[in-house]
């Protein structure tokens, strides 16, 4: 089996249009959720959201690549280009033939969808842009980097709802390891900020109407992101012998199904995803020094992961660190654990553990170290990112320090 | 119908039984209906009385709005409706 590192690292999210400001953000925890601002918000009951501000999609792509693009695939085009560059790998020949694109998404292009329904339901037309289908379609976003990139081996698109950019980056991680592609870009994005894509958000009553506070006695729901991240995964030798600089590497992943409900989570789901990560990556639960939570801030996730990370890590629970950066950059839905795994990459490269904003009061059912607040400096051997999805659908991915 | 047998009957069809197994006493819990029962109970109430309940699934004791049981419920739409103009 070969080994996997991470060379390049993007994103566009409320945080910072790149990584740099990204993790700027995260260190200094700041909050990037703030009041919404786009049509009809005003027949929303939930108006707040991580919503990406001061990007112009017009002057960075050309008029006949803004009729294709919607937002979610011009997000994933931005952050792909930042990790590729950063990672200097260069498509060309048998590397190009092989190297493919795994992305998630949950929605795709939730925009697309509601302004051309907007415009044949109720603004009664009846004629659509001829580019609809392909705007919206959920690999949109990974054929155009397939494209962009000359990426021509495997590339598809995985949606799992809240664990698509984790089940995205598992599929590629074991895709270099096997030796089947030498890189794989990876990672996900979402772009749900819009009418439609709220007000289905509401329904479930789950959200909230002023801050995101995992962990917090006090939190009252989730809010809701947008942006991309995206990853090179490329094989170690390969990366080696070109010079290239590694951010981190990869060591193990696993997805498990709760198989029981499809939106409330469940201990067992969540506990076998972690377990089954250590294991892939041959770790000890003590080896784990930080752990990117799932911490969405509903009253029922928080509560649930903890408990599994109580169980699964037994006394050593009590000595890792655990935060959640939606406090910071809202529930980016299926690109969330992309961005998310920025924090792994900064907990273990540069040792400082993004925190978890918006903390007012302990809860006993919460009651592990959550990096309350503020960030903190710790040399990071080994982390974790969670993700567990409505549907019981949960990845989890184990990272190491190099 | 009146207002509290058009809610009966509601939570009845939720609970899957017969609105006179519904009494004014009973609990969400002693007929059944789990967060996401009660979830589509409100959405089904607020569509019969074109009102909006304040409830966040994430707190359902913090609003105003008591569920405590089924006439605590009838009692908190009695009043929503009469604050509809």
């Amino acid at each position: 089996m070969k080994r996997v590192v991470i060379t390049g690292a993007g994103t566009i999210n409320s945080l910072g249009h790149s990584v740099p400001d990204t993790l700027e953000a995260m260190r200094e925890g700041r909050c990037g959720i703030s009041d919404l601002e786009f049509r009809d918000v005003d027949r929303l009951a939930i108006k707040i959201g991580g919503q990406v501000r001061g990007f112009e999609a017009e002057g960075r792509f050309n008029r006949q690549q803004m009729t294709l693009y919607d937002r979610f695939t011009q997000f994933t085009l931005t952050a792909a280009k930042e990790a590729i560059d950063q990672s200097g790998i260069e498509f060309h020949g048998e590397l190009a033939a092989r190297s493919g694109v795994v992305l998630g998404t949950a929605g795709g292009g939730v925009s697309t969808w509601d302004d051309n329904y907007r415009s044949v339901y109720e603004d009664g037309k009846n004629r659509v842009h001829p580019f609809v289908v392909p705007k919206l379609m959920n690999n949109a976003a990974a054929s155009h980097v397939s494209m962009e990139h000359n990426l021509k081996g495997p590339s598809f698109t995985v949606s799992t709802a809240c664990a698509s950019s984790n089940h995205a980056m598992s599929l590629a991680f074991q895709m270099v390891r096997s030796g089947a592609a030498p890189a794989m870009i990876t990672g996900g994005a979402e772009s749900m900020l819009c009418f439609g894509g709220v007000k289905a958000w509401e329904g479930l009553r789950v959200m909230s109407k002023d801050a995101c506070r995992p962990f917090s006695a006090n939190r009252n729901g989730m809010v809701q992101g947008e942006g991309a991240g995206v990853f090179v995964f490329e094989e170690y030798e390969h990366a080696r012998a070109r010079g290239a600089e590694i951010l981190c590497e990869v060591v193990g992943f696993a997805m498990s199904s709760d198989a029981s409900d499809i939106v409330m989570p469940s201990k067992q789901g969540a506990s076998r995803a972690m377990e089954g990560a250590l294991v892939d990556a041959k770790l000890n639960a003590s080896d784990v020094c930080y752990i990117n939570a799932h911490g969405t801030g509903t009253a029922a996730n928080d509560k649930t992961e903890c408990a599994a990370v109580a169980g699964v890590f037994g006394p050593h629970a009590d000595d890792l660190m655990i935060s959640s950066t939606k406090s910071m950059h809202g529930h980016l839905i299926g690109g969330t654990g992309a961005v998310e795994l920025l924090a792994c990459i900064m907990a273990l490269r540069d040792g400082i553990i993004a925190p978890t904003i918006g903390y007012e009061e302990p809860d006993p059912e919460c009651a592990l170290d959550v990096v309350p607040n503020e960030a903190r400096e710790a040399k990071v051997d080994v982390a974790l990112s969670n993700a567990f999805a409505f549907g019981g659908l949960n990845a989890v991915l184990a990272l190491k320090r190099i | 119908m009146s207002i509290s047998d058009r809610v009966i009957a509601i939570i009845a069809e939720q609970a899957v039984l017969e609105p006179s197994d519904v009494t004014p006493e009973s609990t969400l819990e002693d007929l059944g209906i789990d967060s996401l029962g009660l979830v589509e109970s409100i959405f089904a109430i607020e569509e019969e009385f074109d009102i909006t309940i304040p409830f966040n699934a994430n707190e359902p004791t913090a609003s105003d709005f008591d569920i405590t049981n089924v006439a605590a419920i009838i009692s908190g739409i009695d009043k929503l409706v009469s604050e509809k103009v």
